[in-house]
């Protein structure tokens, strides 16, 4: 299974991530090389097999709906890297 | 108490009876891992953040109870680490990228709530690959870190630092997590005690997410014990991660002595026969052969999807990663680079400068498994994969009590060795990965010296689920009969 450039280049579009043309050309003989191993998946028959969606039997535990503390706003947007009160600051979204 | 270095070389069980009798303080046993630090780090590299304020103020009040007769239990004053995957209100996290760099959390992890609970003095944060993916920490943004039995070697990973920090006697007990080997691995090339336990049985609450259904959280120690005291502090419910389970907590020290015999050990010989260095397999056979001599019956075993366990965790683990890593945007936190055309520039370049090539190229892998029409093939055959395997095991344990391997294929391999060759990285997780896909308690528990290379070899057990008390057991008895491992020589040896 070999990826050319342009589905490098796709994929790097919706993984949001802005790669250099050495950087293309590398992921795509590594990319492909990783697929080509994972291929072997296709020599097991899964039919009938149910995919394992959960690591625990348990069933979904509930908990009370009540209001509880958390964290303070001013708190929560200290970590980011442009704010405006109690706001993150972005670039124009609406151009 | 004598000198700091013979204070340092107590386990985290014998520094807590010390603690409790009063013959050495938390002060002093938190000076000397510190000093440790100064003076050796520079050389492993361990320590990504170190807190010492902090855990003086943290060591004197736990003196102040010792004194009162109010200790809060085992780990009350022991100098702790924890990888640096962890939250830590107040203290630097990164996840080992520079895309978090200078992120200082607003709260702590739940494991973390809970060590700190218990009176256990956090010295720093550990080096680790970033996000904790790699075998080997040269994938941390900030720097290598080295094994404190060769420092040309690596100290595998993701849990490096975790276990670099246990064999470079700079802390008395390490947290890591294991997503795909990643506290097992570095546990067995530095030569100390590393326990993945079932998914759910401790919280991931505030811990960095890679995987999500396969991340797990653990202890390391330099003995079996000192890994059994600190997953009794971290395991159980923690209702702020619903996959945690509401099992209860066993009693890991109750059994611990109980010995190998009448212990049923699953032997899984293909994973004997090809692909494990000779000198590593002749360990692990010796390990065997201990078992049998103390009275544990062999039974030999099949696990016949083990071969398929990579290539399923490189399509769930990539594809899981890619949905955790995009919270990395640049608006809550971290890194943020400006970029060109307004909103979507800044988070493609500040994903660019932020991320190293390890999460580039598995978000990439994750991006493409889960993108339209490649999901059915990928994803969902992986999943069901993973089901196989769970089957694979559960007839298992329908005839033994432990499964016993190999760790790892080879001991500790040389620092760039591997790095060029991703897919010859990835490998090296073969006999650790199903472990995590089929969410059962796997450990590393050293079995002495490679004959040629005077490197540590592991050993590892894998459990049912939530039976790690049993994994425990059979553990310390191995560790009892071969005693424990000469501590490491390289630090010593130059200065």
């Amino acid at each position: 299974m070999s990826l050319s450039l342009d589905e490098v280049r796709r994929i790097a579009v919706l993984a949001r991530l802005e790669l250099s043309p050495e950087e293309e050309q590398l992921f795509q003989g590594q990319l492909s090389a990783v697929l080509d191993y994972v291929a072997q998946l296709n020599e097991l028959d899964v039919s009938g097999v149910e995919p394992m969606t959960h690591a625990l039997a348990e069933a979904t535990p509930l908990r009370p709906d009540e209001v509880r503390p958390s964290l303070p706003p001013e708190e929560a947007v200290r970590a980011a890297p442009a704010r405006e009160g109690t706001f993150f600051k972005v670039p124009r979204i609406i151009e | 108490m004598t000198g700091a270095g013979e204070l340092l070389d107590l386990s985290l069980t014998e520094l807590s009876t010390a603690l409790g009798a009063r013959r050495v303080s938390s002060r002093e046993a938190t000076e000397a891992a510190l000093a440790r630090v100064d003076a050796t780090d520079a050389r492993v590299g361990a320590f990504l953040a170190v807190a010492a304020d902090r855990a003086r103020a943290r060591a004197d009040a736990a003196d102040e109870r010792a004194a009162r007769g109010a200790r809060l239990g085992p780990l009350d004053g022991v100098p702790l680490a924890v990888k640096d995957l962890f939250l830590t209100r107040g203290v630097a996290t990164t996840a080992g990228s520079r895309i978090l760099e200078g992120f200082t959390p607003p709260y702590d992890a739940a494991v973390v709530e809970r060590l700190e609970a218990a009176g256990a003095v956090i010295v720093g944060k550990l080096n680790m690959d970033e996000f904790a993916m790699g075998s080997s920490n040269e994938n941390s943004a900030f720097k290598p870190c080295r094994n404190p039995w060769d420092l040309a070697r690596t100290p595998g990973g993701s849990s490096g630092g975790s276990a670099a920090a246990l064999a470079a006697r700079q802390a008395f007990g390490t947290l890591g997590t294991d997503t795909g080997g990643s506290i097992r691995e570095p546990a067995a090339f530095c030569g100390v005690v590393g326990l993945k336990p079932t998914y759910g049985r401790v919280s991931r609450y505030g811990v960095v997410a890679f995987a999500s259904s396969l991340d797990q959280p653990g202890p390391l120690g330099r003995t079996v014990s000192d890994a059994a005291a600190l997953l009794q502090v971290i395991a159980g419910r923690d209702e702020r991660d619903m996959t945690s389970s509401s099992r209860p907590v066993d009693d890991y020290g109750a059994a611990l002595e109980a010995g190998a015999r009448g212990l049923t050990v699953g032997v899984p010989r293909a994973w004997l026969a090809e692909g494990v260095e000779e000198g590593v397999a002749r360990r692990v056979k010796e390990a065997l052969a201990t078992y049998e001599r103390l009275g544990a019956k062999l039974v030999d075993v099949e696990l016949p999807h083990t071969k398929y366990g990579i290539a399923a965790y490189y399509l769930i683990a990539p594809a899981e990663a890619s949905s955790n890593l995009a919270r990395y945007d640049g608006v809550r936190f971290g890194l943020r680079r400006a970029g060109a055309g307004g909103l979507k520039g800044m988070y493609a370049a500040t994903r660019d400068a932020g991320f190293g090539a390890e999460p580039k190229r598995r978000i990439m892998l994750g991006t493409y498994a889960l993108s339209a029409g490649y999901y059915d093939a990928y994803y969902l055959r992986a999943q069901k994969v993973r089901t196989l395997l769970r089957r694979d095991f559960e007839r298992a344990f329908e005839r033994c009590d432990v499964i016993a391997g190999p760790v790892t294929p080879t001991v500790a391999f040389r620092l760039g060795e591997k790095v060029s060759d991703p897919l010859a990285m990835y490998l090296q997780d073969v006999f650790t990965v199903t472990c995590n896909l089929a969410a059962l308690p796997g450990l590393s528990v050293p079995c002495g010296l490679h004959a040629e290379e005077k490197l540590p070899v592991g050993l590892q057990l894998i459990g049912r689920p939530f039976d790690e008390a049993t994994l425990l057991r059979a553990a310390r008895a191995l560790e009892r009969e071969q005693g424990p491992l000469p501590a490491p020589g390289a630090l010593e040896a130059r200065g």
